[in-house]
């Protein structure tokens, strides 16, 4: 059964069909992928789903509940959690801190104890930042804890944000281009970080240019161009799909070979 | 935050008002420690709207206005004891910083500055019209909360300058307590993080406009205890307490200071309470140097002055 189910989901600005009749599934510690050319409507439908946009058609459904349009914080209750193409980080604060932000849920309390500093606000605090420490080691980011947010690198910065998205204990993940920006070896870590977190149970929807990861790790890839999906399937199918291959390089092509999807 | 660093911060703030006064010339040095001490804790509160959660109010000397004429009317009018009053006007400052804080957070950057600024203006003339009440722009007495005669028959013997030095001194390493305890907690990361990036804020879970009336009401209850202190030592209230002047006042001495640090903005406020009666050798051109003192910090020390100075050394050091 699957957890997030998107249909027919669309929205406009000013006329312009940014996203039209979209519809995907994810089910728990399943990777999809969203692909397309730059402007496809990508993170427009990321938007939608994680509630910054409200959609101006179609549904979305988290664990059959109907959560479309549902603000941020309340999709974060229920366990969707999100990290930002253009990286949103608090850049004046820790690396640790970041991190620890993401146990708002679990680990915030009475506004009266945390002033007070009551037995009850340090013990909710020191939880939120032991737990923090681990999943910095996780993404492989322990040694930069105590170092200010804004000094890290840009990939660094792409596995901070996952930390703190993991911090929410999602169920369903969104990652906008994690592997941006990021050298290969980089890349490499993220790759086995969202195949680890699919392992343990997330379901995982995934926007990424980088095609060589989304071959390898995705159980399913969705094709966008101009805002509509125009095709589907498992990793091999999409790459020899003639749609995708004239959307990428723009005219139709007769060797599928050319489509590159592999490289 | 590390704890450390909480208590380190406290410390030098105790040591500065235990042991200034054993270089005071004269009693006077007392008021003006004890109005640097009012203005400290007023802008803590806008340390924790403004430096935390990244909000701006120049409208917060409205709160002040209501702590100040609380203490002023209630013991009068309700036969409540001074202190008593000052519990019932920050009351009133956090229920109306609640109602007025709904609508007006919604608004970001100088549209929430302009409307806080409205707000201010409106506590100012209500003060100023209700002459029935208030004695309108004459001011109005305020009655002593009786606590120095307590002291005297407890066998302690203090001036009035004095009692009010240790009294504000006092409320000012508690406000400034619960701010750091604030800043290191699970809402404080929270304020801090919505100040960063709302969005991102969001998608952890925060709910972000809670958050910020939160902070709001906070902020208000700090500038409503200040007003009544101020209300108490003076003994006369006017309604420039509410004034456009004093809520730019305090914006401006956490900014000067460090709006990020409890112990920059209070520094702030020692700065620019003490710069006006120093600078009077300049007479006539006194507003033209504090202007100009104001104008080379924010060049030369863009985060304040306290931040930016803690910095430079730290670069230094490495």
């Amino acid at each position: 059964m699957s957890l997030l189910s998107v249909e027919g989901l669309g929205i406009a600005f000013g006329g312009v069909r940014a996203v039209h009749d979209v519809g995907l599934t994810v089910a728990p510690g399943e990777i999809v992928s969203i692909i397309g050319p730059n402007g496809a409507g990508k993170t427009t439908l990321f938007n939608m789903i994680s509630g910054v946009y409200l959609p101006g058609a179609g549904r979305v459904r988290l664990d059959g509940e109907d959560v479309t349009g549902m603000a941020p914080h309340l999709l974060a209750r229920r366990g969707l959690s999100r990290t930002f193409q253009n990286l949103q980080i608090f850049p004046a604060m820790s690396v640790l801190e970041n991190a620890a932000t993401g146990f708002h849920l679990r680990e915030s309390g009475a506004l009266m104890a945390d002033l007070l500093a009551l037995p009850g606000a340090r013990r909710r605090s020191a939880g939120a930042l032991a737990g923090a420490r681990d999943l910095l080691a996780r993404v492989g980011l322990d040694r930069a804890a105590d170092r200010e947010a804004g000094e890290l690198s840009y990939g660094a910065l792409k596995r901070l944000e996952i930390a703190r998205a993991l911090a929410t204990a999602p169920r369903l993940l969104l990652l906008d281009e994690p592997a941006a920006g990021c050298n290969a070896v980089e890349t490499e870590e993220i790759d086995r970080l969202i195949a680890g977190m699919a392992q343990s149970g997330i379901a995982i929807l995934l926007v990424e240019h980088d095609m060589k990861l989304v071959m390898r790790i995705s159980t399913h890839i969705v094709v966008l161009d101009h805002g509509e999906k125009i095709a589907e399937g498992d990793p091999a199918t999409v790459s020899r799909n003639p749609d995708v291959i004239a959307a990428y390089l723009g005219a139709p092509v007769a060797e599928p070979e050319a489509a590159h999807a592999d490289g | 935050m590390r704890p450390s660093a909480k208590w380190t911060q406290l410390l030098i703030l105790f040591l500065l008002i235990a042991l200034l006064p054993l270089f005071f010339p004269s009693g006077y040095y007392f008021r003006v420690g004890a109005l640097i001490f009012v203005n400290g804790l007023a802008v803590i509160g806008i340390v924790i709207l403004t430096g935390y959660a990244g909000q701006i109010s120049l409208g917060h000397a409205g709160f002040a206005g209501i702590g100040a004429y609380a203490s002023a009317l209630a013991p009068g009018h309700l036969g409540l004891h001074p202190l008593l009053a000052v519990v019932l006007g920050a009351l009133v400052s956090a229920a109306v910083a609640w109602l007025v804080g709904r609508p007006i957070l919604r608004l970001k950057g100088y549209y929430l500055a302009v409307a806080s600024l409205g707000f201010g203006i409106l506590v100012a003339m209500v003060l100023g019209n209700e002459r029935a009440l208030t004695g309108g722009p004459d001011g109005m007495a305020v009655p002593d909360p009786g606590l120095r005669d307590l002291l005297k028959d407890l066998g302690l013997k203090l001036t009035g300058g004095e009692f009010w030095y240790w009294c504000c001194g006092l409320c000012l390493l508690i406000g400034a307590w619960a701010a750091l305890n604030l800043q290191a907690s699970p809402t404080g990361r929270a304020l801090r993080a919505l100040h960063g990036s709302e969005v991102a804020a969001r998608t952890v879970g925060i709910d972000v406009a809670r958050l910020k009336l939160q902070a709001f009401t906070i902020s208000a209850v700090y500038a409503s205890v200040a007003g009544s202190l101020l209300a108490m030592q003076n003994r006369f209230i006017t309604p420039d307490v509410a004034g456009f002047m004093h809520s730019i006042e305090m914006v401006t001495m956490a900014v000067l200071g460090g709006v990020g640090s409890v112990i920059g903005a209070i520094f702030g406020a020692v700065i620019l309470t003490l710069l006006p009666q120093v600078l009077t050798v300049f007479a006539d051109y006194e507003q033209m140097v504090l202007g100009a003192v104001m104008i080379l910090v924010m060049i030369f020390l863009p985060e304040g002055l306290i931040p930016s100075l803690a910095r430079k050394l730290r670069g230094r050091g490495e």
